[in-house]
């Protein structure tokens, strides 16, 4: 076996498994992984405390290169099964890596809901606007009139604002930022993880194989060089007038704020009854 | 219902709880099915619910949503029956003994979930009190259309422990089987009960806490490096860690290696499918529980589950004080199917009558059995409708066959 470099991250990666990796060249999820072990080395959070649970969809294949309690599960699914885990052992730190199908379109069930409850999970969402996966059909997310595999005249659906439905929701935590960003990124995870409540970060992705080819975005770097170009930092965007913001998404912590978290909730009620019960 | 006949012939169960019934302190009370389950579930150790209100099994949750908080054990009213599933998986691999209780539409959404389960041989318990189908169908009433569905629901190929009590006590009883056997053999187990077993009131008198045997799952003792999530050792009855313990192990709802981790390779796969297949049919001795009523002298046989065995039971009293040698075979698993059970009845009576709740779901199995005999030895006997058999219905059959 080749000796492991010891950066950071090649300490968290399971090496001897199920490496090479299923992503393509330039997939922005390798970044994410990346910003996520980078978070969680600096927070020094013990890692048997720690479970990334996913659904399906190619972020959702993120758990099994990473050395933590992993749980894989169904498309989806991954917020269910995670609110699971989490009330049976709050004192563990859970996060759900999820795309923008999976989350927003098949899951989106689970998402308000967990949202509403406040369950400490950190969700997040690796958003490239398609179902990489089966090959580039239209997600949610998919902006109007971009073409799909499914959509090959134009989406024209409107698309969803991720962030904005998780806040509607009642999610206490939501940021927005984006692959290129890596280290606000890194900052924002710090942050979701430890806030206590149900929080949200968005990464927006660069997908250069699949939806940059069907909507001709060039490639990897074209696709990076537009999230930098195309998105504006919270504090910026409200001091520009509206005609240098229009077309462009709104990076940062959209919402922080601190409520009653549901496994606080739950174990009020276990005191509460067991007082009534004179326990 | 026949509850007073009925109540008079042997009780048939685990053998170690109907001896304990005779040691302990007697206490009756009238009680549901559904308080039964509930109150197993309690006894068996289950500490995790998530479930979705659903006619009929709805006072299954209610009863867990009272007594879990006193027990710290959690209760969770999750947004439909998929994140039920979902959320008792989950509880399971971080160490929980969990259950859910639902009715026919919502065991239809948590089919996936039930195969997810399988494959990721995590324990865990569905239980399904049928209601009339298809689609909604008739909440109130009841109806065994589920027979098929409770082993074949899921997709893909994956082997079912279910079972299905008769009375409200056995409903305690086979409760406390279901976790058990999740705990043990690491699977989703279902436990099936008939819509009017749920609500139906009987005298019941439940042991103590000292008497009920409890089962909780192997835990590892090898150090986390060492540790396999799917360890092929005796009889296919691996330890099972959870998330929290140190092993950091990897779950996936794809075809995985004996570590967890996915794989494309056919060997690999065959071994994993191999190993779900063998962990239920090596095991069938310890599965199978069957009750056989009157059959030692027993020219006619009849087959049935849950409910209607209890009509059975009285069809056979009346037909008996005519003279028709009656007997019955009730299985308290239905899957694993109790074939040998099944070839015995056949090899020793001339007629099996296979009264159910349903278009003819058992009679499939019984025929398949049916080698040696001619097919027109097994009787379907079907309703429905919505209402159950009465004995009379029954004893016509029988009539008619004799």
């Amino acid at each position: 076996m080749a000796t492991i470099p010891q950066k950071i991250v090649h300490q968290y990666l399971r090496h001897d498994k199920k490496f090479p990796h299923v992503w393509c060249a330039g997939c922005s999820n390798g970044i994410v992984l990346g910003a996520i072990i980078r978070a969680i080395a600096e927070m020094d959070i013990n890692r048997d405390d720690i479970v990334m649970v996913s659904g399906i969809g190619c972020s959702s294949r993120m758990p099994v290169y990473i050395d933590l309690n992993t749980l894989h599960t169904l498309h989806g699914r991954s917020i269910a099964y995670a609110t699971g885990v989490k009330l049976y052992k709050p004192y563990m730190k859970v996060i759900v890596i999820t795309g923008d199908g999976d989350c927003t379109a098949i899951g989106g069930n689970h998402l308000i809901h967990a949202a509403r409850r406040n369950i400490d999970l950190t969700v997040i969402l690796i958003n490239n606007n398609i179902y990489g996966m089966t090959g580039g059909q239209a997600s949610p997310t998919t902006p109007h009139m971009a073409i799909a595999t499914t959509a090959p005249y134009g989406n024209i659906e409107p698309d969803f604002n991720v962030c904005n439905l998780a806040m509607g929701a009642g999610a206490s935590f939501v940021a927005r930022t984006t692959a290129y960003h890596v280290q606000e990124m890194q900052k924002y995870f710090i942050e979701a993880i430890n806030h206590p409540g149900f929080s949200l970060v968005e990464v927006e992705s660069a997908c250069p194989v699949i939806y940059g080819r069907l909507n001709k975005k060039g490639g990897a770097p074209e696709m990076m060089k537009s999230m930098r170009d195309n998105t504006i930092p919270l504090a910026a965007y409200e001091k520009l007038p509206k005609e240098k913001t229009e077309g462009k998404t709104i990076r940062g912590i959209l919402r922080q704020e601190v409520r009653q978290e549901y496994c606080a909730a739950y174990q009020d009620l276990i005191k509460r009854v067991n007082v009534k019960e004179g326990k | 219902m026949q509850s007073k006949k009925t109540k008079t012939l042997e009780p048939q169960t685990e053998t170690k709880l109907a001896e304990l019934q005779q040691t302990r302190e007697r206490r009756t009370v009238l009680m549901q099915g559904n308080e039964a389950v509930a109150y197993g579930a309690l006894d068996a150790g289950v500490n995790f619910f998530a479930g979705y209100p659903i006619t009929p099994s709805t006072e299954i949750a209610e009863i867990l949503s009272v007594e879990l908080p006193k027990r710290n054990g959690v209760f969770v009213q999750m947004e439909d029956e998929i994140a039920s599933i979902c959320a008792i998986t989950g509880a399971s691999l971080a160490g929980a003994k969990s259950l859910t209780a639902t009715s026919g539409p919502g065991f239809s959404l948590m089919q996936e979930g039930i195969g997810y389960a399988k494959i990721t041989e995590t324990p865990c318990v569905v239980v399904n009190v049928q209601r009339m189908g298809p689609s909604t169908g008739m909440p109130t009433s009841p109806a065994q259309g589920d027979i098929m569905q409770s082993k074949w629901g899921s997709h893909g190929d994956s082997p079912a422990i279910v079972l299905y009590p008769d009375s409200v006590k056995e409903s305690y009883e086979l409760t406390i089987r279901a976790v058990n056997l999740s705990e043990k053999y690491r699977t989703c187990v279902i436990l099936l009960l008939d819509e009017v077993l749920g609500h139906m009131r009987e005298a019941v008198c439940l042991p103590d806490l000292a008497n009920v045997r409890v089962i909780s799952r192997i835990k590892p003792t090898v150090p986390p490096h060492w540790y396999k999530h799917y360890d092929e050792n005796q009889k296919y009855l691996s330890p099972l860690a959870s998330y929290g313990e140190g092993y950091r192990f990897h779950v996936t709802g794809l075809t995985h290696d004996s570590h967890g981790f996915p794989t494309n390779k056919s060997t690999e796969a065959f071994e994993m499918m191999e190993r779900l297949r063998k962990k239920i049919s090596y095991n069938i001795r310890d599965l199978v529980q069957i009750e056989s009523h009157k059959m030692e002298d027993a020219t006619i046989a009849i087959f049935a589950a849950g409910i209607v065995s209890r009509a059975a039971k009285a069809a056979i009293v009346m037909a008996r004080a005519e003279g028709i040698k009656v007997g019955l075979l009730r299985p308290l698993t239905i899957w694993p199917f109790p074939d040998d059970a099944v070839r015995k009845m056949l090899r020793n009576v001339e007629t099996v009558i296979v009264p159910e709740l349903n278009q003819g779901q058992f009679i499939g199995e019984i025929q398949r059995l049916t080698k040696d005999k001619s097919e027109s030895n097994v009787i379907s006997l079907q309703r429905c409708d919505g209402t159950l058999f009465t004995p009379n219905d029954i004893l016509r059959k029988i009539k008619e066959v004799s």
